[in-house]
């Protein structure tokens, strides 16, 4: 039987305290229902004795004390999910907003997920094509990996979030796949793009779509995210699909738990942000992976926005030791129009090395790849060179490493957010740009590569 | 039997438990999710659980075991992996699938499975604690030794051999007052609690890594302690992987904590494909995991590095070299952190707890290298290695962690994350990582290595510096500047760092350099040096000095074959000489 109290004694941003409740338990779900009817979700975030604080996740706008009622449900926070969620939009907290009808749940599953037990885990090895040459080339994505992209405020991240959920694919197979997307406290312009970018390409219906806007209530941000990543693992691990998942704003995310933090008034870390905040981001970004009882796998690309560009603002440092490497966008190529502005030197993809090579990609693929990096530092030196000194100073091969850098960031990375590459085109123009330098400094790549696939002078 | 009154997160208070004592573990809840008593005030007493609370509320039922937190140990430790509190993560997997479901209790050890027991000790013969009396081939690589337990002493009344389960009685110990204690190849062991030794001694060898800028620059000693702290990105995993893969101990345990589940699997698919260079058996025939990766429950994460340690010291008890690698401890510390937080405790530093630095040191210095507990007449001896990882927030090691740790340890690897840019591993810092070893280690250099070895890093030591304060001045004024001599000491310096402390961890034969091979590499470069010094002072063009061909064959011996590099190593030293005597007397390189 559910009881209801009227005994909210106290509201405080987020918070609410409800005295003299009996047979409440951690983590449970409790509904609000305010003098007008209306109802409102909340959950609870500890109980002593009789009594219970509650963290709300809609405004508490309006809530009246002596006569607002509470009900615990007995569950935590949980997600009716179905194959019929594809093609839906819900609001942060899982209800459909797109004038549909209710998904009727063939199952309801507990948003905060079970760990993945490390021994269960099948090691992500598999190439996605992504099509983006910065990407495939250089810090390749594989089925199963985290990979975030590290942006800045004004800078296309979006443009190329879509880009690869459009163009994504592993090659040789047709298994089917569907993408996950969360909109956590970003605009409804910037929503309204992807929604947009997932009509014109069809992916739609492939595509389960979780928005928490700007004006949504922040606190709804923290379930937000795992809304989505339920409705991932539910279409992954038991439907047998391959999901990208996609979050974006995981700064909006970070805010809103300093704001429940900040309430509660525990000990700050670094920034104000919670001392749990890398454990918090880890449970949601470890949900990623390959199952060995599974064929599906979910492939994460969470968004963030880096405060000020700072690399070591707590929530990119803390995301980038969890995530498996990071895309970081650079200001200087975007100011240059370099399209997409991927800055590959300090982007990294932790398992690029289990995803590429012969059978997977190509042969010369790992060798280029480092022959690519090197003459792009070595080229992005002797630019810098040449404009303290000016360019007499430079050697004839500093000279030639300048003007590769120029073109492999003109042909490698600006590509525009339009093509679509195969892998076999990025490696050639590869080739192509390192044909620019003396075979003699290609030291990074097998011989028998260099006669194979070095274009002949003509 | 207690009652729960309050939950908040990971932190349980419940009331009614006078019974219980400080550190036991209680079982709370229906779920009997294990947990240890932190604090206690009157019969109030505040718990950690090692499982996610959620569905926990006011009213549940608390039990105590009477006993603190311990570990199985016994055969069958190696070759598995185990959860922060010892769950067998394979077993658990195969009853509950692919995901973590609460309340397991599964035992560490396998209870069915037989192990082929030898005794060594005779009836009649009289033993104490850490004496062996029997050994079980646990894996192909190591052989269990199965000793009395601490605070047995007596005569053996009678002792088994064949095959047993960890919990059959395999001898019967009688003291001198008639007691007979049953002894099983299982014993437990309380974590919190370091396994007793006769006595510590100084550490003398070196821990081989096979990792050159490890054993070469800022060598560790078996028995000692290093910290590895870097940005992400920095490598940091590379090199505990080395360290876990090539290091020239018996037993590795390692420790993910708080880290990338993906990083586990990649151990546990991969060590089972390498084989150690010492015994020629696969490399997880040697290694115990112990993973409790970050989306595991926090509190777990707390205690996983004293399940991990304890485990470690019962291979050191048995005579072996051990060595514990930690990844991170970083991640440790903020568990304590957050535990420390929900007790409501005064925090120290960055919210960490005051008691961080000494719960460090207490870890820390639970490594050394020691006598072990046994009868004076068959003595042996063990060591057990510390190395952590160290996570700093932003790289920045001004924090409490990075810097409680290095008041503690002795070896210091700087990550670098500029280093790592440019695709320079292992990204060792070569400016500011230390070793306080080198001088308890001479004596083992001077003996295995000769005499020149420690001078010729020195001389490595000396002109890397050099290299660093020209490089400033080139920054300012150009490379023309400089002397021919300082130009020299560049492009050695340049050779030591790309030609010998780069190493590629992906490629098999520069993955792993012995001592002899790190030693015959550096006197080449420095041959090379001392040579060219003598040819410039002759007059010699220094274009003509760099172009000559032993130094590109410098560059490529790092992946000269294993069976064949004696031979060419003398030949590009002999190579060497000759082509720069040759310059220095005015004559031509060819």
């Amino acid at each position: 039987m559910i009881k209801e109290y009227q005994t909210i004694r106290e509201v405080s941003g987020p918070l609410m305290i409800v005295k003299g409740v009996d047979n409440v338990t951690y983590d449970e779900l409790a509904e609000i229902e305010l003098s007008n009817g209306e109802h409102r979700r909340c959950k609870v975030l500890e109980v002593n004795g009789s009594d219970a604080v509650v963290q709300l996740f809609e405004s508490s706008a309006g809530i009246n004390l002596a006569e607002s009622k509470v009900r615990f449900l007995g569950h935590g926070m949980r997600l009716g999910v179905s194959e019929d969620m594809l093609g839906r939009v819900f609001d942060g907290m899982g209800r459909p907003i797109d004038g549909g009808p209710e998904i009727l749940a063939e199952k309801y599953i507990d948003v905060n997920g079970l760990p993945m037990n490390p021994a269960a885990r099948n090691y992500p090895s598999e190439f996605i094509q992504t099509g983006v040459s910065a990407i495939d080339g250089l810090n390749t994505l594989v089925r199963g990996q985290k990979l975030p992209i590290f942006s800045g405020s004004g800078l296309p991240h979006a443009q190329l979030a879509a880009q690869i959920a459009r163009q994504a694919k592993v090659r040789g197979t047709d298994s089917s796949f569907a993408v996950c997307f969360a909109a956590v406290g970003i605009t409804f312009e910037e929503s309204e793009y992807f929604v947009r970018e997932f009509k014109r390409t069809g992916a739609i219906d492939r595509t389960v779509l979780f928005t928490n806007l700007a004006n949504d209530p922040a606190v709804e941000r923290i379930a937000t995210p795992r809304m989505c990543l339920t409705a991932a693992e539910y279409l992954a691990f038991e439907k047998n699909m391959h999901v990208l998942v996609i979050i974006t704003d995981i700064t909006n995310y970070a805010e809103a738990l300093r704001e429940v933090s900040a309430a509660r008034k525990e000990v700050p870390g670094r920034r104000g942000y919670p001392g749990y905040l890398y454990t918090d981001l880890a449970t949601m970004y470890e949900r990623a992976g390959r199952r060995r009882g599974s064929e599906g796998s979910i492939t994460m690309i969470p968004i963030l926005t880096m405060p000020e560009d700072d690399l070591t603002h707590p929530i990119p440092d803390l995301t980038g030791y969890i995530t498996e490497g990071q895309i970081i966008l650079s200001r200087e190529l975007y100011l240059k129009n370099v399209m997409p502005p991927v800055d590959v030197s300090s982007s990294l993809s932790r398992l690029k090395d289990k995803g590429i090579g012969e059978g997977k990609t190509r042969e010369d693929h790992s060798g280029t790849m480092n022959q690519l990096f090197a003459a792009y530092s070595a080229g992005k030196d002797a630019r810098e060179l040449a404009t303290i000194l000016g360019e007499s100073a430079l050697s004839d091969v500093d000279k030639l490493y300048a003007k590769f850098a120029e073109q492999f960031e003109d042909a490698y990375v600006g590509q525009g957010f339009d093509s679509d590459r195969s892998i076999e085109e990025t490696l050639d123009i590869g080739w192509k740009l390192l044909s620019i330098l003396p075979v003699t400094e290609l030291k990074r790549i097998k011989t028998e590569h260099i006669d194979k696939y070095l274009p002949k002078a003509e | 039997m207690g009652k729960i009154i309050k939950v908040s997160g990971p932190l349980v208070v419940a009331e009614g438990l006078a019974d219980a004592g400080m550190a036991d573990v209680v079982l709370v809840g229906a779920q009997k999710l294990r947990g240890e008593i932190l604090t206690m005030t009157g019969d109030r007493a505040s718990i950690q659980v090692y499982e996610e609370t959620a569905g926990l509320g006011p009213g549940a039922e608390v039990v105590t075991t009477g006993s603190p937190l311990s570990v199985e140990l016994g055969p069958g430790l190696l070759d598995n992996i185990y959860d922060g509190i010892q769950r067998p993560l394979e077993e658990i997997r195969d009853i509950c699938g692919d995901t973590l479901t609460r309340g397991i209790d599964i035992p560490a050890l396998n209870r069915q499975k037989l192990w082929e027991f030898k005794p060594v000790a005779e009836v009649g013969a009289s033993v104490s604690g850490g004496d062996i009396i029997g050994t079980v081939q646990e894996t192909s690589a190591i052989e269990h030794r199965i000793m009395v337990p601490h605070g047995v002493t007596g005569t053996i009344q009678s002792i088994e051999q064949g095959a047993f389960k960890v919990t059959d009685v395999v001898a019967k110990i009688k003291s001198a007052d008639g007691k007979v204690t049953e002894v099983t190849m299982m014993q437990k062991w309380g974590v919190r609690k370091g396994r007793p030794y006769k006595h510590k001694n100084l550490p003398e060898v070196p821990l081989q890594s096979g990792q050159r800028v490890i054993d070469t620059l800022f060598p560790l000693a078996k028995g000692g302690t290093a910290a590895v702290p870097g940005p992400f990105g920095s490598g940091k995993t590379v090199v505990q992987h080395a360290l876990a893969k090539w290091s020239d101990v018996d037993v590795v345990v390692y420790i993910g904590c708080g880290e990338r589940g993906n990083e586990m699997t990649d151990v546990l698919m991969e060590f089972p494909e390498l084989t150690d260079p010492k015994t020629g058996e696969p490399l997880m025939k040697r290694t115990c995991l112990i993973a409790n990766t970050s989306d595991m429950p926090v509190a777990a994460r707390e205690a996983s590095i004293y399940t991990g340690i304890t485990i470690a010291e019962y291979y050191r008890d048995m005579g072996y070299d051990v060595a514990i690698i930690a990844d991170s401890t970083s991640r440790w510390a903020e568990a304590l952190r957050e535990m420390s937080g929900r007790l409501e405790e005064m925090p120290g530093e960055e919210g960490y707890p005051a008691y961080l630095s000494s719960r460090l040191a207490q870890f820390y210095e639970r490594a050394g290298s020691i006598e072990c507990v046994c009868s004076d007449d068959n003595p042996r001896s063990g060591s057990l290695t510390a190395i952590g990882a160290v996570s700093p927030p932003g790289g920045d090691t001004s924090e409490p962690v990075s810097q409680a740790t290095l008041r503690i340890v002795k070896v210091f690897w700087g990550l670098d994350a500029s280093l790592a840019r440019a695709r320079h591993f292992p990204a060792i810092n070569w400016l500011n990582s230390y070793s306080l070893y080198l001088d308890n280690l001479q004596g083992w250099y001077d003996e295995n290595l000769g005499e020149q070895f420690l001078a010729n890093r020195a001389k490595t030591v000396s002109l890397l510096q050099e290299e660093s304060s020209l490089q400033e001045i080139v920054k300012l004024v150009g490379q023309d500047s400089l002397s021919p001599e300082d130009r020299l000491t560049l492009e050695t310096a340049k050779m030591i760092r790309e030609d010998y402390l780069q190493q590629n961890a992906f490629v098999d034969i520069d993955s792993f350099s012995s001592y002899d091979r790190q030693a015959k590499m550096l006197a080449m470069i420095l041959q090379f040096d001392q040579l060219a010094r003598t040819a410039l002072g002759a007059g010699t063009d220094m274009k003509k000095i760099l172009a000559v061909s032993s130094k590109a064959r410098i560059a490529r011996a790092k992946t000269v074959e294993e069976d064949c590099y004696q031979d060419e190593y003398a030949g590009i030293a002999a190579n060497i000489t000759a082509e720069l005597k040759a310059l220095a007397a005015g004559g031509d390189a060819e």
